[in-house]
């Protein structure tokens, strides 16, 4: 095991409006060594006055690439507003990481995937697919959003590049998308291939709580072996 | 160092919590894996020293005595929750009762196969509970319902969810989180997030 490197000081170089509540936010971090698909960063962030106040992010880079979060604004929120919002070029705050041995993806194993997100907890989702393509490894992505227009990597999961992708939006009917939370029996029938159950698949599911918790027991209510499932959960928001 | 344009929020709560912690009146939910769903006539507590062994169930373990704790808790990934309410049984008590020989390492571990080292020490000279109600009612499933290990003054994911059992040792040995690079013994007041801090 390695320690996880301390504070270092970052710079934003890039931002990009990912929908009208998503940016994603790429960072020059001094001697950032890489890092592993899944993991996740400690941002924080300082103000004028030294008021500090940290969060963590998941990247949504693949290893190799320069380190990037993607964060969707919460209204209430400290951090997130100033992320999506304000964070511009040149602007300076510390990172932490990355972190994480858990919630994983590394090549190696060459199992197929199943991706399943809520929200903003696509971001790491990304850079599991960007990992997981340049090795052949099957992806496939099933993607619950609020509304269209919620949808973060749209362009990219449109793309021939993208992972083989269903997106379920929660709130509105549009052409292309299917309608409504998703369902027991969708999630049972991704964990089969051409009507064949897939033994080796490796499921990943990110976002909020309650997300997480239905799709986790639906997918092992189907039968999916509890060891083959790697759960994140994030966000305030949760059963009080 | 200064991030331009960022000015936290009007209510700001350093100094009544850990550095690096915020605030939440929420209770988030952090798990790897799934929330397991127990009976609480299915439950049982298993404490052994590697000599002898005691079980435990629902009603044998409330035979130990159950007290009330206020406290605040700590969850590694930034927020804190202050005054919580919990119902449950001393960690030192049921060691005592069981038996057990004076170790000085004890791994935790859970329905579904969840684990964590903690040291003796911080169960026994601290507010540790074996814990079985949470503000006056049972603890819901995703909170690690029907009893979870609930030891305040370290980093939440040391306070195992859905308590199978509690092995006393006398080398250490590392848990789930703290074999995935989380410190190995968590305290939040230190910043003992990652291993090496």
């Amino acid at each position: 095991m390695r320690p996880v490197h301390g504070w270092r000081p970052a710079t934003i170089v890039g931002t990009a409006r990912e929908t009208a509540s998503a940016n994603s936010i790429r960072l020059a971090v001094a001697d950032w060594a890489g890092h592993v698909a899944g993991q996740h960063i400690d941002v924080r962030l300082t103000a004028d006055d030294g008021y500090q106040a940290t969060r963590s992010f998941s990247l949504s880079s693949a290893p190799g690439e320069a380190p990037q979060i993607t964060v969707e604004r919460l209204d209430d929120g400290e951090v997130s507003p100033y992320l999506v919002d304000i964070a511009t070029d040149g602007d300076a705050l510390e990172v932490r990481g990355p972190v994480g041995g858990y919630f994983v993806w590394q090549p190696g194993d060459d199992a197929p995937l199943l991706l399943v997100a809520g929200g903003s907890g696509i971001a790491p989702m990304r850079a599991i697919w960007r990992a997981a393509r340049p090795h052949g490894t099957p992806v496939r992505l099933v993607y619950s959003a609020r509304t269209a227009d919620r949808v973060i990597f749209a362009d990219e999961l449109r793309s021939p590049d993208g992972p083989e992708t269903t997106v379920h939006l929660t709130r509105e009917r549009a052409a292309g998308f299917e309608y409504g939370r998703l369902r027991a029996d969708q999630l049972s029938a991704l964990l089969s291939s051409g009507g064949v159950r897939e033994p080796r698949l490796l499921v990943y599911v990110c976002g909020p709580t309650a997300f997480v918790e239905d799709a986790a027991r639906e997918l092992t209510d189907a039968g999916l072996d509890a060891d083959l499932l790697r759960t994140e959960r994030f966000g305030v928001g949760g059963p009080k | 160092m200064v991030t331009r344009g960022f000015t936290g929020r009007p209510q700001r709560t350093e100094g009544a919590v850990p550095p690096g912690q915020y605030v939440t009146s929420d209770f988030p939910v952090l798990t790897a894996g799934g929330t397991q769903q127990l009976p609480t006539r299915a439950w049982e507590l298993v404490v052994t020293d590697g000599t002898t062994e005691r079980t435990y169930a629902w009603a044998s373990l409330h035979d130990l005595g159950v007290v009330d704790l206020t406290t605040d808790i700590h969850c590694v990934t930034h927020w804190s929750k202050l005054g919580t309410t919990w119902q449950g049984v001393p960690v030192a008590a049921v060691l005592e009762d069981a038996g057990m020989a004076d170790e000085p390492y004890a791994l935790a571990t859970s329905y579904g196969g969840y684990t964590t080292n903690v040291l003796v020490e911080d169960l026994v000279d601290h507010d540790a509970i074996v814990a079985v109600g949470y503000e006056g009612g049972p603890i819901p499933a995703e909170h690690g319902g029907p009893v979870r290990l609930l030891v305040p003054h370290l980093y939440l994911w040391k306070s195992a969810k859905w308590l199978r059992g509690i092995r006393v040792m006398p080398e250490d040995e590392l848990g789930f989180w703290e074999n995935a690079g989380y410190h190995h013994r968590g305290d939040p007041f230190l910043e003992q997030r990652y291993y090496g801090d």
